[in-house]
């Protein structure tokens, strides 16, 4: 188990003040300028060694990323975008972070800034957190008025703004290319890549976009050193990472724990255990809505991290662990899923405009039992025609709850199919 | 520019106080990049217009920053946060995805709808409330949650909807945030992570 010194989001609760000056008792902005000194070489070469993988969803390794940045500039400025626009159903970390410490974010973004070239930084922040984006802007504010932020921040001799913009309510950007797109002005629309942002990105400019917690956690790397880090967690799946533990539990909560703690023991220590007991489970999402769920006797022993959960077919994605006890209709459950998925695809591909409104339909079908049992296979058809044949991974992210589902739960479809076609004979 | 929006027929103009606010944040961005501007100045119009974007509006957003009409209407179709129909003074948004659902969301919406006696997205005769559901609105371990206009207000359950819905109605502002007075996003009771006494994470 993770101790609290070794934790770097010490006001994840919001139990102490967010403001600047009690941000600096908490460690934040201490002696900035001697990281920003070590160069922006040495700064991507701590990320790299860290193994510090993104926390967004996808786990692209961080310093590697922000290798792709240009090291020279060809007159054009490049731009760090920050990606607040968090939306992934289960997940709520980066709110935390937004509201209850956005001086450790603003200082990720000046090293982070500072170490991939960016002349200048945006936030987008989802248009619903209202409140959070209020406090992040009073936090660049007075960043700007102590010097840390503006013109040779920090006293470092290097200029560095950081801009906050608020959407307005599209799941999609927080996609990478859409997010550019919208802070473009423009409807949030995935581009195709390549060319990829650290090539052109916003207004045709080098870009690197980063998650909140992967942005946040960068200066507490660099101050306690690579090995600190390398100490928490497993091989590539190393550090800490802010868990959301949703659903039938009995003490839903954020928690920052180490890369892979067992799930069950991040329910039971930490979110006051399943609803009725651990024998209660009857499935977790264990990544936010996209990932594929999984069924008890996985949970039982399965590791949170990007890895461990890819050998069981699911994924770390955000860290946000929706729990399902046995009362859960999980038909029902996932079908709200695609509901989702159906209400937030921006059309642009065919497959997935089309393809989340047929798994919507159908799954509500499977929901109420009107389906014949063949459907069960033109679903997963429907699935695989929609996984991996669009610009971006919203359609994939909507194929795979749907044959997580069926991996897992085929004899509850067929179940549900039967007895309603009983109940309907029986009616006859 | 027709089609999805609604004309009141009334010029729209931002008043002295929004135009500056407008400036202020069109100098975020590069110069020749005002477009960028779109989402927050259609917010801007919004809230001036008592929380929905007329067909003037969004023309007269277009025209400040010198794009087609048509491009700030793609936009404003584009984000559910823009409503292109009037709503209520407080507008209730209840969070309708898979976390909120398994804590109760659909007897949230019921609780709203039956109170108020109105069907979804319709306004009540006084001008007071409209219901609507939305997907995860991002609070998910303080489900489940409703938005109200800029406020969220979580750990809800249909008793506590209903007080909220009434205390709204008496013109007040209950605080926002969890219902049940737990701290934000920490477990309920004890906690089980930053209790120790630590020393800042720069000291070492």
């Amino acid at each position: 188990m993770l101790h609290d010194r070794d934790r770097i989001f010490t006001n994840l609760f919001g139990q102490d003040d967010w403001r600047l000056a009690a941000a600096r008792r908490r460690g934040v902005w201490d002696d900035t300028k001697s990281l920003i000194l070590r160069g922006r070489d040495a700064i991507i070469d701590e990320v790299k060694k860290s193994d510090l993988r993104g926390r967004g969803g996808a786990g692209f390794p961080t310093g590697l990323k922000w290798s792709f940045m240009p090291k020279q500039s060809d007159g054009r400025p490049s731009f760090l975008v920050v990606n607040a626009d968090e939306s992934e159903p289960g997940t709520c970390k980066d709110r935390d972070i937004l509201r209850f410490d956005p001086h450790r974010l603003l200082e990720g973004c000046l090293v982070a800034g500072f170490a991939m070239g960016a002349s200048a930084c945006y936030i987008y922040i989802r248009g619903e957190f209202y409140n959070e984006a209020s406090n992040v802007q009073l936090a660049i504010d007075e960043a700007y008025e102590a010097g840390l932020i503006g013109k040779n921040a920090c006293g470092s001799g290097y200029d560095y703004d950081i801009y906050l913009h608020r959407g307005a309510g599209a799941y999609i950007c927080g996609e990478e290319t859409a997010l550019l797109e919208s802070l473009e002005g423009k409807k949030g629309m995935p581009r195709l890549k390549p060319p990829f942002p650290a090539a052109v990105g916003l207004y045709g400019c080098p870009t690197t976009v980063n998650n909140v917690e992967t942005i946040a956690v960068v200066p507490t790397i660099l101050r306690r050193g690579v090995d600190w880090w390398l100490g928490i967690g497993r091989p590539k799946n190393t550090g800490t990472k802010i868990f959301c533990i949703s659903g039938h539990v009995n003490k839903p909560c954020n928690v920052e724990e180490a890369m892979g703690i067992p799930l069950r023991e991040l329910i039971d220590r930490h979110a006051g255990g399943v609803r009725g007991g651990w024998d209660n489970l009857l499935a977790v999402i264990p990544g936010g809505s996209s990932v594929p769920c999984l069924p008890k006797p996985i949970c039982d022993e399965v590791l949170m991290d990007f890895d461990s959960l890819r050998e069981v077919k699911s994924g770390l994605g955000t860290a946000a662990v929706i729990v399902m006890d046995k009362s859960t209709d999980i038909i029902a459950a996932i079908a709200r899923l695609s509901h989702f998925y159906m209400h937030e695809s921006c059309g642009q591909c065919t497959p997935c405009r089309e393809g989340t409104g047929w798994m919507w339909r159908m799954m509500e079908r499977l929901v109420r039992g009107e389906a014949v049992p063949e459907e069960i296979d033109v679903l997963l058809q429907v699935a695989g025609e929609v996984e991996g044949h669009t610009i971006c991974a919203l359609g994939d992210a909507a194929a795979w709850p749907v044959q997580g589902l069926i991996r897992h739960f085929r004899p509850e479809l067929e179940r549900r199919i039967a007895e309603s076609r009983s109940l309907r004979r029986a009616a006859e | 520019m027709s089609g999805p929006s609604i004309s009141t027929g009334q010029p729209f103009l931002f008043t002295a106080e929004n135009r500056e606010r407008a400036e202020r944040i069109i100098a975020r961005y590069p110069k020749g990049r005002q477009h960028s501007a779109v989402i927050p100045l259609l917010d801007l119009a919004q809230r001036q217009n008592g929380g929905w974007l007329s067909h003037e509006a969004i023309a007269y957003v277009a025209e400040l920053l010198q794009m087609a009409p048509m491009r700030a209407l793609e936009v404003a179709t584009f984000y559910t946060m823009f409503n292109l129909k009037p709503v209520g003074k407080h507008l209730i948004q209840v969070c309708r995805t898979t976390p909120c659902w398994l804590r109760g969301s659909d007897e949230l919406t019921h609780a709203c709808l039956s109170k108020l006696g109105v069907g979804m997205k319709e306004v009540t005769p006084d001008g007071l409330f409209s219901v609507m559901e939305v997907e995860c609105l991002g609070a998910c371990v303080n489900a489940p949650v409703v938005q109200v206009n800029d406020d969220l207000y979580e750990d809800l359950d249909p008793a506590r909807m209903e007080a909220l819905i009434e205390a709204f109605a008496r013109g007040e502002k209950p605080p926002h945030g969890s219902q049940t007075g737990r701290m934000n996003s920490a477990p309920e009771g004890t906690w089980t992570t930053l209790i120790e006494t630590v020393p800042a994470a720069g000291d070492d």
